[in-house]
């Protein structure tokens, strides 16, 4: 499985996608840029957490305009997973490939903490590895991370399980049901506000995270023993 | 043209317009007609005011600063440069800085602390190194003044929105608070960088014909005479200069840092030298380029890239817009230059060029509006050491007795003082920063030093920023003693040798020859500590006129300071892991409460005058303990500060789920808040208590256990207590928290 | 050339963690008068107004990038003509 890591102007988490990738997970990934038109060759795309286009207007809002963001699109289209963390998460809400949309936190600040989760549904390509109702640890780090939809979006969200992570015990930004992170209706486009890629190694306190990157290679070795048939 | 009609040679000579701008008469005349031979006319006036500015020029601080060692076989870059550089072997370097940023912060606090961030970020990065943390070291009055708790929450929101946005992690640093800082905070921000040795870079303009060439934000008309601001005291009535500060933009500097980075890092061959545009803009930068290659230089202003209308070379040259770097690219390569920057959305202009001899040529608009030798602006600037005084509290304490608590109930002692703003848990503004970003942070902010790793290596770095104006008001000598012995504490209990030091020395009015004495003493007992130690200084900066309405604050040296750690996994941090562990104290406690919190929570006030150190055998100590952490026989360390030993123990407990024992039988409970510099709380597991033992010696004492109850369990000569760990750890945690939600 | 500002704000049904922290602020200085902020931002925009219609414009500008729909809303002032 080839993935792309795809750097905005701001990106600043695109190297610990790439490392939690390459290093750790000794998996084949390259960096994309904003400015390329294709994801030919690439089986899944990660979009990184930072401040694309300086969080400016709002976080994401700038950046679902770039070059690459047709190719994401379509790609999404295919059914092929892609990923965005923390502003990732937020460009793909803004790029209408996520329902919703995240708000300022409740506390109006930058929070950086290690937050605890409960794992909802393991029936996603970055899940896999987890199990039902699993709680773990992920750390967070965003200003903007309440997730909001209105009442009909969300019913929906429950009834068709996109939910896949939500914020166990404390809600560290006033999220709606709690979410931190969801799947499309597809279930092949993730976004979270959580950093798995922060908490793949034990050197650094905390491996919660490995089984997100570990689900999607496995899932890419699946399809391509399918395709192998 | 200017718009306004500029001021004759001969008029500024008559109305000294200069003695605004920060220039003497003496000054003026001394350039008149020793350096140039002429009267120098508005542009260039300009020019001289702020680069014989002290934050330019240094011309107070520098005898005092050459008592500063900045030499060891590590060093491989000194002061001069925009930072520091280190050797850590396998040809890689570790470089780093620290600036402060105080007469900003205290103007406005949300920009003065982001500005401060990015111009220290462009220090690093203009070395060819990538920014790999950030510190921050921050001195404010009282929490319980609403205008003091205005200016925390705008200073750490600037912190981190400029470091976060960024992406370089804050990963540690200090918050105090004291009264004398309610008008005067400190924000001193370091920035530690990492770089291969090939990629190292100067701030130089050298081989005629080279291109000067600019990049980043364009200029605009903010921040002008922000030098000369930095060298003058605050005055209430001050409203025009309190308008000079600059507003920063973190998303065009990552842009700025990535395009550098990429040039410094792949396109050596095209590059000569490069420096951050800081204070003083674009004549700082160019004339120091110069001024260090001996070259001459001619800029045509009118190629500069302007955001604002009609702007005059004056206003160009002064102008402290953010963003903004200086390069100097060797002749053909101008084009190569300008395609990297504009894949990055960034304009890079060819403004000058470098030229033969040593003069420093300006044109704006078809005229020649400065012709003045590079050497005036820089090496020929006067220098200006002050009378010294000892001030007259140190003598009348030296008379006195010192202070003794006398300890009513040890345990509310303790739960008071963990409730102290000095003491408590500041996580309330650490976890407002991105302390993990680039996943390379073992270590974040709340330990004694924070700890990074280096990918690719076993290697580690620890790094701190401390300093503590108590001490130092108290006795300058023995205080600058103290605050390098303490970093390096820091580094120390972290299992780390400490490598070098950049400073911030934060003072007051240096005309006054008291806070001249002051400055002069405590460098002298820092650079004493930094020879025994062999952590010379390779960068920092001076801060002076720290004072509001004539009151200065507490002389505040700020000592930021690196370690290398062989073994990554050898780290420690200073949290007990083990029930069953042994607790050791290292080092010796005495009557040392001048100065100490304790003091000032009990009389409300710091007295007293400072025992004095015996600085080799507090180094044979630290490394001793080194040792020992090298060797992987011991479990936690915490060096012992603010609060000592009695809050020392209830910290290396916190989160740690654990519990203490100790036996102090032969202290009284009010040592246990005494403030003896040197010491740790180290615990070691008891299969390696004798060799902990055989390899300390003297210098520790075994004082207890690691227990599992949850307990701190304290016997001392005259008193017993305990404390549940749970409730020490909330009020220590809640106490900012709920001091800021104050509503007076 | 046609100023014209475009106001954005949330949307009547959405928490505006912001705005409650500002009224707080309020009522602490004494104006218990004041009921609830809402906060928002403006942008003002300099539209050459002679080949598209500006109204149309506006609302291009306004849809495609500055309002999110998910959360706000959006009203414009036409301030003079030039």
């Amino acid at each position: 499985m080839k993935i792309a890591v795809v750097v905005f102007p701001g990106s600043n988490c695109d190297v610990d996608l790439f490392e939690a990738l390459h290093t750790v997970c000794q998996a084949d990934v390259e960096y994309v840029s904003h400015k390329e038109k294709s994801l030919e060759s690439f089986d899944a795309v990660m979009l990184p957490g930072g401040f694309s286009y300086g969080d400016y207007l709002r976080c994401g809002a700038i950046a679902r305009f770039s070059n690459i963001m047709p190719a994401i699109v379509e790609f999404a289209k295919q059914g092929k997973p892609v990923f965005g963390t923390c502003n990732g998460f937020q460009i793909l809400t803004e790029a209408g490939l996520l329902p919703g949309a995240l708000k300022q936190n409740n506390s109006l600040k930058f929070v950086c903490k290690t937050v605890d989760l409960t794992v909802e549904n393991t029936k996603t390509p970055f899940t896999s590895q987890y199990g039902e109702k699993e709680q773990i640890s992920l750390p967070i780090a965003h200003a903007d991370g309440s997730y909001y939809a209105d009442q009909e979006t969300l019913a929906k969200l429950e009834e068709n399980h996109q939910i896949v992570f939500r914020y166990a015990g404390e809600n560290p930004n006033g999220s709606l049901n709690d979410i931190a992170g969801i799947t499309n209706e597809a279930g092949n486009v993730l976004g979270m506000m959580p950093h798995p890629e922060r908490a793949v190694e034990a050197l650094l306190g905390n491996e919660d995270g490995l089984r997100v990157f570990k689900s999607l290679l496995e899932s890419g070795k699946n399809t391509i023993e399918e395709a192998a048939f | 043209m200017a718009i306004k009609a500029e001021m004759s040679p001969k008029e500024i000579k008559e109305t000294k317009p200069y003695i605004e701008w920060g220039l003497t008469e003496k000054e003026f005349d001394f350039i008149s007609e020793q350096l140039l031979g002429r009267l120098p006319n508005y542009t260039e006036t300009g020019l001289f005011s702020v680069m014989w500015s002290e934050h330019c020029s240094y011309k107070k601080s520098k005898p005092v600063l050459r008592e500063f060692p900045n030499r060891s076989k590590r060093v491989l870059q000194g002061p001069g440069e925009g930072a520091g550089i280190v050797d850590i072997g396998d040809g890689q370097a570790v470089v780093f800085k620290a600036e402060s940023h105080n007469h900003p912060s205290a103007v406005e606090p949300y920009e003065g602390a982001a500005t401060g961030v990015g111009g220290i970020i462009r220090d690093i990065f203009s070395m060819g190194a990538r920014p790999i943390a950030m510190l921050d070291s921050l001195h404010f009055g009282e929490v319980d003044n609403a205008h003091t708790r205005y200016l925390i929450n705008e200073v750490v929101a600037g912190i981190g929105g400029y470091g976060n946005c960024m992406g370089i992690p804050t990963v540690g640093g200090e918050t105090t608070f004291d009264e004398c800082y309610t008008g005067n905070p400190l924000v001193n921000a370091m920035c530690v960088g990492i770089m291969d040795q090939n990629d190292m870079q100067k701030g130089r303009a050298k081989g005629v014909g080279n291109a000067v060439m600019y990049v980043g934000a364009k200029t605009g008309r903010d921040g002008i005479h922000g030098a000369t601001f930095a060298s003058a005291d605050f005055a209430d009535d001050k409203e025009t200069q309190r308008s000079a500060v600059q507003v920063g933009d973190p998303f065009m500097e990552k842009l700025l840092m990535e395009a550098c980075l990429e040039l410094t890092g792949q396109h050596k061959d095209w590059l000569v030298g490069i420096q951050d545009m800081g204070a003083a803009g674009i004549v700082s930068s160019s004339c120091e380029m110069a001024s260090k290659a001996g070259s001459g230089m001619e800029l045509i202003l009118d190629y500069v890239p302007q955001r604002e209308p009609e702007m005059s070379a004056y206003e160009i040259m002064l102008s402290e817009s953010q963003e903004r770097m200086l390069l100097c690219i060797r002749a053909g390569f101008e084009e190569e230059v300008r395609s990297l920057f504009k894949d990055y959305g960034l304009e890079a202009v060819v403004i000058g060029r470098v030229t033969e001899g040593n003069d420093y040529v300006l044109k704006h608009k078809g005229e020649i509006v400065t012709n003045i030798p590079v050497s005036s602006l820089t090496e020929d600037v006067l220098e200006e050491p002050s009378e010294e005084t000892n001030p007259e509290r140190i003598s009348v304490s030296e008379k006195l007795n010192n202070w003794v608590p006398d300890i009513l109930d040890a345990r509310e002692t303790l739960g008071k003082m963990l409730a102290q703003p000095t003491v408590a848990s500041k996580k309330i503004f650490t976890q407002t920063y991105d302390s993990q970003v680039r996943t390379s942070t073992v270590v974040g902010p709340g330990s004694d030093a924070a700890v990074l790793r280096i990918r690719g290596t076993k290697k580690g770095l620890a790094m701190t920023s401390d300093g503590n104006g108590r001490f130092v008001y108290l006795n300058p000598l023995i205080g600058g003693q103290i605050a390098v012995l303490e970093a390096a504490a820091n580094l120390i209990a972290s299992g780390a040798l400490p490598l070098a030091m950049t400073d911030c020395l934060n003072y007051g009015d240096p005309n006054d020859p008291e806070i001249y004495w002051e400055l002069h003493k405590s460098v002298l007992g820092m650079s004493e500590v930094c020879r025994v130690l062999n952590t010379p200084v390779i960068s920092g900066n001076v801060s002076l006129y720290n004072e509001n309405n004539g009151e200065a604050i507490y002389p505040t040296p700020m000592v930021g300071m690196v370690g290398l750690i062989k073994n990554i996994n050898g780290y420690l941090t200073n949290t007990f892991r083990k029930s069953g562990a042994k607790v050791f104290l290292v080092g010796e406690t005495f009557a040392d409460f001048a100065g100490s919190e304790i003091q000032k929570m009990m009389t409300g006030k710091i007295s007293g005058n400072l025992r004095s150190i015996n600085v080799n055998s507090e180094s044979e100590k630290f490394f001793k303990l080194l040792k020992a952490i090298e060797l992987g026989i011991v479990d936690s360390a915490h060096d012992l500060s603010e609060g000592g030993l009695a809050v020392g123990l209830a910290e290396s407990l916190f989160s740690s789920g654990l519990g203490l024992k100790a036996n102090l039988t032969t202290m009284s409970s009010a040592f246990l808040f005494s403030e003896t510099p040197g010491r740790f709380v180290v615990s070691v597991v008891p299969e390696n208590v004798e060799n902990f033992i055989e390899l300390m010696k003297d210098d520790c004492t075994e004082i207890g256990e690691v227990t599992t109850n949850r307990k701190l369990q304290i016997k001392c000569q005259d008193t017993e207590f305990d404390f549940s760990v749970e409730e020490a750890q909330k009020v220590w945690e809640e106490a900012i928290p709920c001091l800021m939600k104050s509503k007076d | 050339m046609v100023n014209v500002r475009i106001f954005v704000t949330y949307k009547e049904s959405v928490f505006d963690p912001q705005g409650e922290t500002i009224t707080d602020a309020i009522h602490s200085l004494g104006f218990s008068n004041v009921k609830k902020v809402n906060v928002g931002k403006f942008f003002d925009l300099q539209i050459d107004s002679s080949d598209k219609k500006v109204e149309e414009v506006v609302k291009e500008v306004s849809e495609q990038l500055l309002v999110n729909f998910n959360l706000e809303t959006y009203r414009y002032d036409v301030m003079e003509e030039a």
